[in-house]
């Protein structure tokens, strides 16, 4: 029964993983792309690696999937121009591909690479708790580090986009509320009959 | 039969030969590179996992949880700079990248 799941699971990833780099619409891309985030979750709560699981759609779905797609949406580029070459490259692309797996299946094979204790969660009651016990004390200057790399892209990414342009009006907050009422009202005389 | 780690490991290698082979055909469109880099690193987090959880150690969660902040982190600022580079230069072609150099 598991053996089916994983099955159903892992062609769908495959299907989705190679309608990614061939599909002609890089919208279609993205959305093979969510696709293939879900299953690998799937593929993940099928060993018990739930927390996994739940972080790869909550970040990779929510977050990246979503920003991909903004971006693409937002460029007016022409994605017809841009697919042009893809015939023109593939037999390399297949050729560096087949080195590939090759070379992974050589090394599998070499080593007879056998672990088949099936333990998600050593040591607790599940995978979340597992994983909390280390976290915050075993890998505690990991999980500030990884913080620190978010900080980082975040003003990263902000500090690469933000534009000022010059002719837009604005708010200054400091400039109103440091208006007084000497500075606004001029008190003038003017004589009947003639303008200011 | 039940599943073993090579089952996770050969969806993982065909999952990550896909974004090798992907990074080249798409040689013009950086953002159907920049999800090609995505697969790759998500077949690593499978990987990781898989490790992680056929051999009883939890440690390799925790470095697969890296791994995602990591490429959160490289696609925010990958498309952070792909936005500039088309606001400079009006298309988004790989190829004309080294007209930048200067």
């Amino acid at each position: 029964m598991e053996l089916i799941a994983f099955y159903i699971m892992a062609a769908i990833v495959t299907i989705s993983g190679i309608s990614v780099i061939a599909a002609k619409n890089p919208v279609h891309s993205v959305l093979w792309l969510i696709l293939a985030f879900f299953t690998s979750a799937g593929l993940m709560v099928l060993i018990g690696a739930e927390f996994l699981a739940m972080l790869l759609v909550v970040v990779y779905v929510g977050a990246v999937a979503v920003l991909f797609l903004f971006v693409v949406m937002m460029l007016d580029v022409d994605f017809v121009e841009l697919k042009q070459g893809f015939l023109s490259y593939l037999p390399f692309g297949v050729l560096v591909g087949v080195a590939f797996i090759a070379e992974i299946a050589l090394a599998t094979f070499a080593r007879g690479a056998s672990a088949d204790d099936f333990n998600p969660y050593p040591g607790a009651e599940n995978n979340v708790e597992a994983i909390g016990q280390v976290m915050y004390t075993d890998y505690l200057l990991l999980f500030q580090l990884s913080g620190l790399i978010l900080l980082v892209a975040m003003i990263g990414a902000i500090v690469l986009t933000l534009r000022h342009r010059p002719h837009v009006k604005r708010q200054s907050v400091a400039h109103q509320t440091a208006r007084r009422r000497k500075d606004a009202i001029r008190r003038v005389d003017v004589k009947s009959g003639e303008g200011l | 039969m039940d599943i073993t780690i090579n089952h996770f490991l050969a969806v993982s290698a065909v999952l990550f030969t896909t974004g090798v082979v992907g990074i080249f055909v798409n040689r013009k469109n950086i953002i159907v590179i920049l999800m090609a880099l995505e697969l790759i690193l998500l077949s690593v987090n499978i990987n990781l996992v898989a490790f992680s959880v056929f051999s009883g150690t939890i440690t390799g969660q925790i470095f697969a949880m890296l791994v995602l902040t990591v490429a959160a982190a490289e696609a925010a600022v990958g498309l952070a700079i792909l936005v500039v580079y088309f606001r400079n230069r009006g298309d988004i072609s790989v190829e004309s990248v080294d007209l930048m150099r200067g």
